[in-house]
């Protein structure tokens, strides 16, 4: 199940986010690390250090691009010279697949640079799941949606988020980055059972996971990025793959970024999960050998 | 309703950084949030908007910020502030990435001198300046010249294009000094995108630095092994430089540059200076 039509086919495991203050150490030492993700904007530049820095870590590496702008859930249509700058760099990594977040963010031309959320309505996954259509066809890779955290809800939606994700995706035919540290943050300020959102998305869509650090404050929480994975984040990943299966694992730490070691470290804590996942299918691919 | 929203989170932040009680139509903030944002039992449909309105207005504030140092430092904390919003309000960002944000800003600033006040003028050219670093970082590099294909090509034939990432400056105070002491004390790296909540680090009461002398000043601004560099430059190296980006050739690109120089002085050997050391960085490319 885990390697499937919508990460390419591809078994990935734990990854982490390619960040600057990590570049020297990860150049110089190297050091054994399944898979960077990017951030396809930092790159998406026609020179200078930061291609230098990724055709560099694409010859010792595997790297795949994670976007913050396209706004699947813009009113508007995607950018013509953004689709363009994206093919560019999808044919310099080779990323499998692509992923970018369930959200609006520009309107006419003007940008937030923020992921909004989409009003849960039929009409928003019919024009979400176009618009998702539209950027697979032109950048010819799978892609992957990820469900964002959220701070308000609107009026106008007339379903829960998970039921809107799952939507979309059979519109679109496309799968899920499934964040699960936004789950838990989206619970929390929509006061929602996190656990409803993981058994209600289609598990066979889901080509990756995010985990992350968050922030809480008296009234509402936070996807600040700056912290280590919270104990309720990793029991929702502990459920989301033993439903989805090993699933491609990427911690993301964006701000007061620690040393490398530290931000690896803590991704791997997702081995201990992943391979109590691994066991089981090895059990059950065992007994289906000897019953053969 | 994505206008509307959009409409809601361009709008500045009062100067205690919450969202404003009435929007730029007059409406009242609370209605407008009301009629599309649901409440909860904690936060009313008004303070859940206002998480976006801040996000907004923290991460394209700290964006500029992050890019224009030194107009910071010209303009002080307070001034560089409000200068943003009013820009921002104008020229709210019309690319995917920030590294665009400050695109339109000398244009603004010439519109608009009262930002800048009486430091219009340094204002300007620090600005110039610091838009040519964001163009030098990222900007492409075309494969240089050789010596070869000066020596195939006679002076009086031959036309160069300039790197892309290489821009000329003449401005009248000694920026390049300012911006770089600016970049050092904030330490100067550019923020990258990523899809986390940042926060404003609400240092709006810097002062700005004492007005220096004027000081005519040629710059070169380009990169050269992933680093942005500002060069200065004398005044004839200025006027070959500039006219052979306009398309002269390398023979009346000299010419035109030396007719009003000082006689006493002997050009040649400076010349052949110049010139290898503007090839040595690569600077001349073939043109299209």
């Amino acid at each position: 199940m885990p390697a499937n039509s919508f990460n390419g086919f591809t078994r990935y495991g734990i990854g982490i986010g390619l960040r600057v203050p990590h570049y020297r150490h990860i150049l110089e030492r190297k050091p054994v690390v399944d898979w960077f993700e990017i951030i396809s904007e930092n790159f998406m530049v026609d020179g200078g250090r930061p291609l230098e820095v990724l055709d560099a870590i694409l010859e010792q590496y595997r790297v795949v691009q994670h976007g913050v702008s396209m706004y699947f859930g813009n009113a508007d249509r995607p950018s013509r010279e953004h689709l363009k700058r994206l093919k560019t760099l999808v044919k310099r990594t080779g990323t499998p697949w692509l992923s970018d977040h369930l959200c609006w963010g520009s309107v006419d031309g003007s940008y937030s640079h923020d992921l909004l959320p989409v009003p849960y309505t039929f009409a928003a996954a019919k024009r979400t799941a176009q618009n998702i259509r539209e950027v697979r066809d032109y950048l010819e890779v799978p892609i992957c949606v990820e469900n964002v955290s959220s701070y308000a809800e609107y009026h106008a939606s007339n379903m829960t988020e998970w039921e809107f994700l799952s939507e979309v995706v059979e519109l679109a035919d496309c799968g899920i980055l499934l964040d699960v540290n936004n789950i838990y943050v989206s619970s929390r300020n929509h006061d929602f059972n996190p656990f409803d959102y993981l058994n209600g998305v289609p598990h066979h869509r889901v080509g990756q996971i995010h985990i992350a650090g968050h922030t809480k404050f008296e009234r509402y929480i936070l996807d600040t990025h700056d912290h280590p994975v919270l104990d309720p984040v990793w029991k929702l990943y502990d459920h989301a793959i033993r439903h989805c299966g090993h699933t491609a694992t990427l911690l993301e730490w964006d701000a007061h970024i620690p040393s490398f070691n530290e931000v690896h470290d803590e991704a791997l804590k997702a081995n201990a999960y992943i391979g109590e996942v691994d066991a089981a299918e090895q059990e059950a691919d065992a007994a289906l050998a000897a019953r053969a | 309703m994505q206008r509307e929203m959009a409409g809601v989170l361009f709008t500045p932040l009062t100067r205690g950084g919450d969202m404003r009680r009435r929007a730029a139509d007059g409406r009242v903030m609370r209605e407008v949030a009301e009629s599309f944002i649901k409440p909860n039992d904690r936060l009313t449909s008004f303070e859940r908007l206002e998480i976006y309105s801040r996000q907004y207005w923290y991460r394209v504030l700290e964006g500029l910020q992050e890019d224009f140092p030194g107009l910071r430092a010209v303009l002080g904390g307070a001034r560089f502030l409000k200068l943003s919003e009013a820009y921002l309000v104008k020229h709210p960002s019309s690319s995917f990435t920030m590294r665009n944000l400050g695109r339109a800003l000398e244009g603004f600033l010439r519109a608009e001198p009262r930002w800048a006040g009486r430091r219009q003028a340094i204002a300007l050219d620090v600005t110039r300046l610091e838009w040519a670093h964001i163009e030098a970082f990222d900007n492409t590099a075309l494969p240089p010249l050789t010596s070869d294909d000066f020596l195939d090509t006679p002076p009086h034939r031959l036309r160069v294009r300039l790197q892309p990432h290489l821009s000329l400056l003449e401005v009248s105070y000694p920026v390049d000094e300012i911006a770089v002491a600016a970049r050092q004390e904030d330490d100067g790296q550019r923020g990258e995108a990523s899809n986390a909540v940042e926060a404003s680090d609400g240092e709006t009461d810097r002062p700005a630095i004492p007005l220096p002398p004027r000081e005519r000043v040629h710059l070169a601004v380009h990169r050269s092994e992933n680093s942005v560099f500002y060069k200065r430059l004398d005044p004839e190296a200025y006027a070959i430089l500039t006219a052979l980006r306009d398309g002269a050739t390398v023979a009346v690109a000299c010419e035109r540059a030396l007719r009003k120089a000082d006689p006493k002085v002997d050009w040649a050997p400076l010349l052949q200076r110049w010139f290898g050391t503007w090839s040595q960085f690569g600077w001349f490319c073939r043109r299209k």
